[in-house]
């Protein structure tokens, strides 16, 4: 900490001090202890880094190096058909439903408290939305078709969250309720028809919708757009962290941010580049990025910086930590648990949009006991805690990708479904048990004695 | 109880403020005074005329047994509790504090035994929780980390690896320091520990006890909750021993021993006088004396 008091204002207090004080308050402290987080160099970073991860600490890491062995394995048994551009693109707008629904729940899930009716408001938004644009019938603008279906869907999440936060009726029990109303909801809405479909060409507001996830921004416009974003990301990332070593605060060494910031325009340049190459039929040119890549970047972008940098998300984490220190702190936990449980529901609708776009409609066959679960799966195989204050919303578009990817793969391989059931409950399993085991190690190991 | 509500201090947080020379004037005019502080829940008497002074600059030791009333006495200061009778005085006017934010904001804060701290939050985070700065409406995190080393530095915490780190990973000491640090950030002029030491190895304890006197340094009134008499005869300057609800003894250290304190803890009187050589002197612990009158209340 005497890197932080060469410039402090206050640093005058310390002089005040008698100054026998100082060398006896040193021998208690072991002065030295390395500041991990605080490494100045490249190396000295890694290898702090390294110790983090032996003592458990791993954040992203083990999704994606889950990820990358899923695809290599799956690459290797399916003969070069898995990192085909037209199967990623595949696997990606059929990882969608999963990464939204795991936002969804990551808004609970870090309260310690669980959504297990998302999947039948999915369905439920998706049928709204879908409805609304049917010609003959209510043909309503797209936007405003939009629209509604999420304020439906927030309201019910308001509800469920209102009976948790208000009258203290565990989550589990309510969202099973509502579950089972919003199963039955679904089928009163589409009761009649059983199906419907938006995939009309000719009806503008069905069209616009279709081509959320089925249209693709043009190959030039994507490169330009990756491109402004690039630029915009790598600049506020770079001034950000500089800017705080500059004034003494806490921040990664600047070959850090620098590898950072590549990692990112890189995985940006693979998406596009991929998405980029002609994947249709002999007959038809289809290449481009699909539209709701840029929309679902904007959902996650907004609910990160809701989670990470305003006092609601700060308030989040907190309950999710320690709920009677937050209630002494002075924030209103009823207020902060009924918007959670309204922001899971409002998200799980945008996923219900979502999966209308990606099968051009829906129908009373939506299995949305099975796609909560699989959300649920999402966030946690992303490394998102069940018990509450851990997790970001980013987790839940690595852990969507993974449970994707199973599905992807074994389809390819034209194994049952029962197997990718079975699949995707091991990955589960094995993703709960290296959050358990990394957070024994974490307590265990990086305590630092004094 | 018909007074002024507390007046305004100001809320705006700080590094703690070094006060030199106050502590020394303290015993005319204490910070807090209580008089005749009474509570009952129900039939059960927990206070019978509780007078206490803390002064600033002052550590003041409240010992007792189970049972005493140490806790309920705390939290009618922390404003939890309201007492049926009696006055607060603090400053020199007489307050009602009625809630723990009109505690806060005449500079009262209070570290419970469990700290209150979210173990997956970083010491900033922590520090701030409830309290966050903005910066057009997001999270200010410059100016929250600053003032968070400034407070730190000033109380000489020094150990903790990074200002990041999550507090679950830190080691009972340096948690109950971030809990002080916490509570001394915003121009507070009142700490009350409760049992700050108990759970803590020897190296940490004896942390956290430089870190009350580092208080006391700072002109700081502070109130330690303790049944360990070790430390309170390390860092405490006055004591104050509740025997069920009844203050039974006030008084300067030095006219305490730990058979003194023991005797008063245990059976509400004690009839050894200091039994230390080259006290010349020094007056007798108080005896409880009027306190005892007027416990019956209808």
């Amino acid at each position: 900490m005497a890197r932080v008091g060469d410039e402090l204002t206050s640093g005058a207090e310390l002089q005040e001090l008698p100054a026998e004080e100082v060398p006896e308050v040193i021998d208690v402290v072991a002065a030295g202890a390395p500041p991990e987080l605080v490494a100045q160099t490249l190396g000295g970073y890694l290898r702090a880094w390294g110790r983090r991860i032996r003592g458990g600490d791993s954040g992203a890491l083990p999704v994606i190096f889950a990820l990358a062995v899923i695809a290599v394995a799956f690459e290797v048994w399916t003969g070069g058909l898995f990192f085909s551009p037209g199967n990623l693109v595949n696997l990606f707008e059929a990882s969608l439903v999963f990464m939204t629904l795991g936002m969804a729940e990551i808004f609970v899930l870090l309260l310690g408290e669980i959504d297990l009716s998302a999947g039948y408001v999915l369905a439920v938004g998706a049928g709204i939305a879908g409805l609304l644009v049917q010609k003959p019938g209510a043909d309503l603008p797209w936007w405003l078709a939009v629209v509604i279906a999420l304020l439906c869907t927030a309201v019910t999440g308001g509800l469920w969250g209102t009976l948790v936060a208000r009258l203290h009726l565990p989550s589990f029990v309510v969202t099973l309720a509502g579950l089972l109303i919003m199963w039955g909801v679904m089928l009163v809405i589409l009761g009649n028809a059983g199906a419907i479909s938006i995939s009309s060409p000719i009806l503008t507001n069905q069209h616009v919708l279709y081509e959320f996830v089925n249209g693709e921004v043009p190959p030039l416009a994507g490169w330009i757009a990756l491109a402004v974003l690039a630029a915009v990301f790598g600049t506020a990332v770079w001034t950000r962290d500089m800017g705080r070593r500059r004034r003494g605060l806490v921040a990664p060494p600047p070959g850090v941010t620098l590898v950072k910031i590549a990692i990112a325009v890189l995985a940006g340049v693979a998406v596009v580049a991929i998405c980029n190459v002609n994947r249709g039929a002999v007959t038809a040119v289809v290449e481009g990025v699909p539209w709701v890549v840029p929309i679902v970047l904007a959902v996650l972008f907004l609910w990160m910086m809701l989670l990470q940098r305003t006092r609601f998300g700060r308030y989040v984490y907190a309950i999710g930590g320690n709920p009677d220190a937050a209630r002494r702190a002075g924030v209103s936990l009823v207020r902060v648990r009924t918007w959670c449980f309204v922001l899971a529901g409002l998200t799980a609708g945008f996923a219900g949009i979502v999966y209308l776009s990606w099968q051009g409609g829906t129908s009373t066959n939506v299995n949305g006991g099975e796609y909560v679960l699989y959300g649920v799966a999402a966030a946690v195989i992303g490394g998102t805690s069940l018990f509450g204050g851990r997790g970001k919303v980013s987790q839940a578009v690595l852990g969507g990708l993974v449970i994707g990817a199973i599905y992807n793969g074994l389809y390819l391989q034209g194994v049952q479904v029962q197997w990718q059931l079975i699949a995707t409950g091991g990955v589960l399993l094995a993703a709960v048990l290296i959050d358990t085991l990394s957070r024994r190690g974490a307590l265990t190991g990086s305590v630092t004695r004094m | 109880m018909s007074t002024p509500s507390p007046g305004p201090a100001s809320p705006a947080p700080a590094p703690v403020p070094a006060r030199p020379g106050q502590g020394a004037a303290a015993d005319g005019a204490a910070l807090l005074r209580l008089r005749g502080i009474e509570k009952h829940f129900g039939p059960v008497q927990a206070l019978h005329g509780v007078d206490l002074d803390l002064p600033a600059g002052k550590v003041t030791a409240l010992c007792g047994d189970n049972g005493a009333g140490k806790s309920v006495l705390t939290k009618t200061i922390a404003g939890i509790h309201q007492p049926d009778h009696g006055e607060i005085v603090w400053e020199g006017r007489r307050v009602h504090i009625r809630t723990p934010r009109d505690a806060a904001l005449l500079g009262i804060e209070t570290v419970y035994q469990d700290l209150a701290l979210a173990d997956n939050l970083d010491i900033v985070q922590n520090m701030f929780l409830g309290r966050e700065k903005l910066n057009r409406r997001l999270l200010d995190e410059d100016a929250m980390e600053r003032l968070a080393v400034e407070t730190l530095a000033s109380l000489h915490v020094t150990t903790v690896r990074s200002i990041r780190q999550p507090v679950a990973s830190l080691s009972g000491g340096q948690r109950q320091a971030v809990a002080v640090a916490k509570a001394v950030m915003w121009n507070s002029k009142l700490v009350m520990l409760d049992e700050p030491t108990a759970a803590l190895g020897v190296a940490q304890t004896r942390m956290v006890l430089d870190l009350v006197k580092r208080l006391k340094e700072h002109g700081l009134a502070v109130m330690v909750i303790s049944h360990n008499l070790n430390d309170v005869f390390e860092v405490a300057d006055r004591i104050a021993v509740l025997h069920l609800g009844h203050k039974v003894a006030e008084g300067p250290i030095e006219s305490f021993d730990r058979e003194i304190v023991v005797d008063y803890m245990t059976s509400g009187r004690s009839t050894r006088q200091v039994a230390e050589v080259g006290a010349a002197g020094r007056p007798p612990a108080e005896p409880a004396g009027g306190v005892r009158d007027g416990q019956s209340r209808g």
